[in-house]
């Protein structure tokens, strides 16, 4: 997907007068000026508005009013306005991107919120408030008092199928979702299974095809009856939605062609050992192929104790969230099928 | 009642005014109104179809047989529509039933076939996944079952099954036409309404199409409604047959009647052009 | 048992588009047929045996007078009744064979013979079985069972056409000139075949051009002349004149 890559040209600026303009900010002062969480009173009003309108109608795009930001669109706008319009000063705040807390754009998000909003920032999943994430959920349970902001480019699962947004507006007016299960059929006749890598389309409480972000698949289950909210947010689209807490996410399947998450066949991370985690694969120096946790936060908690379970932070047994978790077998297929970097059908 | 009712279906394209039904029809000899301008496309057509009757409509370019047939079909969605439309299996009439009921009796009660081979097929599907869009729209969820249902209707409407999977725009304009027959089969509909059944197939290819309706209506013992400037597709198909002209009914009766003892001076200019 | 009553029939034919002429196709015709009978129309050609049968068949409306069909569910006016009801009685109990073959495109012979008998609840393997008894007795040579009709001879054709209206042996069968483009020897087993497989269960009014097929086949004759119903007679008082 190109929407998240960074623009490749630019205007260039002499670096003398980019210097000249930090110099005049001098430390803290730079900040002068600015409301608190960088966004205006209004414009958070706006956006909290659209959350609430957003958990009230589980699935549905509602438009919001999106802001330039300090950042290029498509590196998370939507995402920062949902987390700052949200976020207090008690408040602690993670960024990851695609798994990891260290990449450039997951620290300068982090940074934008400690220096506006004055929040606590942090790496450790069970310690977050606010979680904003791009690509990813994360292995370890959210819980009632956490929202999982996702940084979404497209916001209309149907896109995929009409480029025209008026037509599926209608679509979805009418639960009419037609089209997206001819998608999937043809999916099943050309690759005998359905083949969709990321942006899975999935029912929201029975009622709003939703594009559940570029989560891979094996973070779709952890849609469905999870205890904390999800906000999907596009700067772009100018679109919010949300899965309340509880609500019922189906990703869409066939009786006899079930949806399928990734499979890593007698892998196991290289780092920490664990084989219920969602892997990617790297390639090291001397060229050899490996696998590791995506999500790295957890990775090194499992380096620090091999056997710690997802739902450690927790007093309660069997939590179902997603592959490897107690509850494993109601979301995920016995029969594991090898598609480690599935190709999407796209 | 009968399966399917029409009483005084009109439709207006136009701001229409007092007197545009008065100034237009057969003996005003247009379909415009002259004061205002609106084309009057169908005014006052009264018909009804029995449970696996079929019925032909017929008329030349232009006097209102699509109008009819999208009427019918609960297609329209320009112009100003009068009337009602009666189903059987449905209280009320069809004419003002809301988005979610139209789209449940089109997709399993009253199913249209349009004029047009592409209207209503999406190209760069696969023939089958046409077909099957009206399943997977009627809740079908078994991936095999759907293949299975999928491959009976190619075989029904004589499209080479080894064919189902190939994308759409690939397919020859008969093969377009059976697809477009075959969808509006896939959900055992009560009425099909058939616009233009030939249009764009050579002649060879019409007569084998036909014979297929023919065949799987009879067979599905499903009602017809089959519009066609052509007396020979209606004389091939339909058990009675309405002539209409400048959007009006003028001539209906039993399909040989109507052919071989046509009453109205248009009808016997129309008869007599083709023998 | 009367099948059939007829009464002042009167047909005539408004010609709009030839400046309003009227042509009496019949005029003030009656006449009962009885069941089981074989009744014969002969006359000129244009005194109007064709807009009889029409009539009957509802090919033609009717101008005046009825048509009464006594059935078995009833008396039904053939002129008045509903259009469904028309077509209910032709799916069910009246056979007519046009004196022109209708075109049935890429249907083989055996299937347009088969298709009522399988509308009357035959099963299709039964029904083509049928239906290929019927055109080995017309003669009509083997190769062309399978063939389409489209592409036959004018005799072939009216065997097809012949054998389609007898197989499902309706209570009254229609029949205009059956046998006129046929050869002798070909005619004769199309008279012995209608003859035999119709039997006394159906009645039949057919018009014939030939005086000795009227001879052997008819029990009655009715003869029209200028649309008007000139006599009808037994066939034994009836003593040819049939003009080609
Ligand atoms: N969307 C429209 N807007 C304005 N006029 C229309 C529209 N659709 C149809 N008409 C007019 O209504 C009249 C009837 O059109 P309709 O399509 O019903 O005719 P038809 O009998 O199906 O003709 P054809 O044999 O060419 O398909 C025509 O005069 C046509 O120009
Ligand atoms: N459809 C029609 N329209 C106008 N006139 C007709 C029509 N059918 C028959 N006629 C006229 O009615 C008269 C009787 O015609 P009909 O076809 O009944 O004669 P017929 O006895 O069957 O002749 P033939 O032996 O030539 O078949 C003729 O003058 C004929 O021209
Ligand atoms: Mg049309
Ligand atoms: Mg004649
Ligand atoms: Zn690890």
């Amino acid at each position: 997907m190109t929407e998240t890559e960074p623009p490749t040209t630019g205007q260039t600026v002499s670096t003398d007068s980019v210097d000249a303009v930090l110099d005049s900010l001098d430390g803290d002062d730079g900040l002068d000026g600015y409301n608190y969480a960088y966004l205006d009173e209004h414009t958070k009003r706006e956006v909290r508005r659209s959350i609430l309108k957003a958990i009230a109608i589980p699935g549905h795009q509602v438009p919001y009013a999106s802001r330039p930001m300090p950042l290029a669109r498509g590196w998370g706008t939507g995402g920062i306005q949902a987390s700052l319009s949200i976020l207090g000063p008690d408040d602690t705040f993670k960024v990851i991107d695609q798994g990891s807390d260290e990449s450039v754009n997951a620290a300068n998000i982090r940074r934008l919120a400690s220096d506006t909003a004055d929040v606590e920032t942090t790496t450790d999943t069970t310690d977050a408030d606010v979680i904003q994430t791009r690509h990813r959920i994360p292995e370890e349970v959210l819980t009632d008092d956490q929202i999982l902001v996702l940084q979404v480019p497209i916001t209309d699962a149907l896109r995929k199928v009409d480029s025209s947004d008026a037509a599926n507006r209608r679509r979805h007016a009418h639960k009419n979702y037609g089209k997206m299960w001819v998608h999937l059929y043809e999916n099943v006749v050309e690759f005998g299974e359905i083949n969709i890598a990321a942006r899975y389309p999935t029912m929201v409480g029975g009622r709003y095809l939703m594009d559940p972000s570029p989560i891979p698949r094996w973070d779709v289950p952890k849609l469905d009856d999870a205890d904390n909210l999800f906000v999907f947010a596009a700067g772009r689209e100018a679109r919010i939605y949300a899965v309340p807490p509880h609500t019922s996410v189906e990703p869409l399947a066939f009786e006899d062609r079930t949806f399928q998450v990734e499979r890593f066949p007698d892998q196991s991370c290289q780092a920490c050992g664990s084989t219920d985690t969602y892997l990617t694969e790297i390639e090291t120096d001397d060229r050899d192929r490996q696998y590791v946790c995506n999500d790295t936060s957890f990775c090194l908690k499992r380096q620090d104790s091999e056997e710690l379970p997802k739902d450690y932070h927790l007093d309660r047994e069997g939590v179902d969230w997603g592959p490897g978790t107690p509850d494993d077998e109601k979301s995920a297929t016995p029969e594991a099928t090898v598609d480690s970097h599935g190709g999407d059908a796209e | 009642m009968s399966l399917l009712e029409a009483e005084g279906l009109t439709k207006v394209y136009g701001e229409g005014c007092a007197v545009c039904l008065d100034r237009t029809g057969d003996r005003a000899g247009t379909n415009q109104c002259p004061i205002c301008g609106s084309v009057v496309a169908c005014a006052d057509v009264d018909l009804s179809v029995e449970a696996g009757e079929v019925l032909g409509i017929v008329g030349e370019s232009g006097s209102g047989k699509s109008s009819v047939a999208e009427l019918l079909a609960l297609d329209d969605d320009e112009g100003h529509a009068d009337g009602a439309v009666r189903y059987a299996n449905h209280e009320g009439n069809l004419l003002d039933v809301d988005y979610q009921t139209r789209h449940e009796l089109q997709n399993g009660e009253i199913s249209l076939v349009h004029q047009h081979i592409r209207d209503g097929l999406e190209l760069d599907f696969s023939g089958g996944g046409n077909v099957a869009e009206k399943l997977l729209s009627a809740g079908w969820r078994n991936y095999e079952e759907i293949r299975e249902r999928v491959g009976s209707l190619f075989e029904a409407t004589e499209i080479p099954v080894d064919r189902m999977d190939d994308a759409t725009d690939t397919y020859s304009g008969g093969m377009q036409r059976r697809v477009q027959i075959a969808r509006a089969l896939a959900n055992d509909p009560n009425v099909i309404i058939l616009d233009e059944p030939t249009t764009g197939l050579d002649v060879s290819v019409q007569a084998r199409v036909l014979d297929m309706f023919r065949r799987v209506q009879r067979e599905e013992d499903v009602a017809a409604v089959v519009v066609s400037h052509d007396l020979g597709v209606i004389r091939l198909l339909a058990d009675r047959t309405l002539v209409m002209r400048h959007g009006r009914v003028i001539e209906s009766g039993l399909t040989d009647r109507v052919m071989e003892d046509p009453h109205h001076a248009y009808t016997q200019t129309l008869i007599n052009s083709v023998i | 048992m009367t099948v059939l009553t007829i009464e002042n029939l009167r047909k005539t034919f408004d010609m709009h588009i030839l400046g309003d002429t009227q042509v009496v196709g019949l005029d003030d015709v009656s006449f009962t047929v009885d069941d089981g009978e074989f009744l014969a129309i002969v006359g000129e050609s244009g005194s109007g045996k064709s807009s009889l049968l029409k009539c009957i068949y509802r090919a033609y409306e009717p101008s005046a007078g009825r048509v009464v069909y006594h059935g078995a569910e009833g008396d039904v006016d053939l002129v008045s009744c509903d259009d469904r009801e028309m077509i209910q009685l032709r799916e069910s109990a009246i056979g007519y064979t046009s004196q022109f073959l209708d075109e049935i495109p890429r249907v083989p012979a055996v299937d347009v013979v088969a298709r009522p008998l399988r509308e009357g609840g035959l099963s299709t393997a039964d029904a083509r079985e049928r239906s290929q008894e019927l055109l080995s007795r017309l003669k009509l040579p083997e190769e062309l069972w399978e063939a389409y009709p489209a592409t036959f001879s004018g005799g072939e054709r009216q065997r097809v056409n012949l054998a389609q209206a007898i197989a499902p042996q309706p209570d009254l069968l229609l029949l205009d000139e059956p046998t006129s483009a046929l050869d002798p020897e070909t005619r004769q087993a199309a008279i012995d075949l209608l003859r035999e497989y119709l039997g006394d269960g159906t009645t039949v009014v057919g018009v014939f051009h030939n005086t000795d097929v009227v001879e052997v086949i008819a029990d009655r004759v009715a003869v029209l002349d200028e649309a008007r119903l000139q006599r009808i007679v037994p066939v034994e008082e009836y003593e040819g004149v049939v003009v080609a």
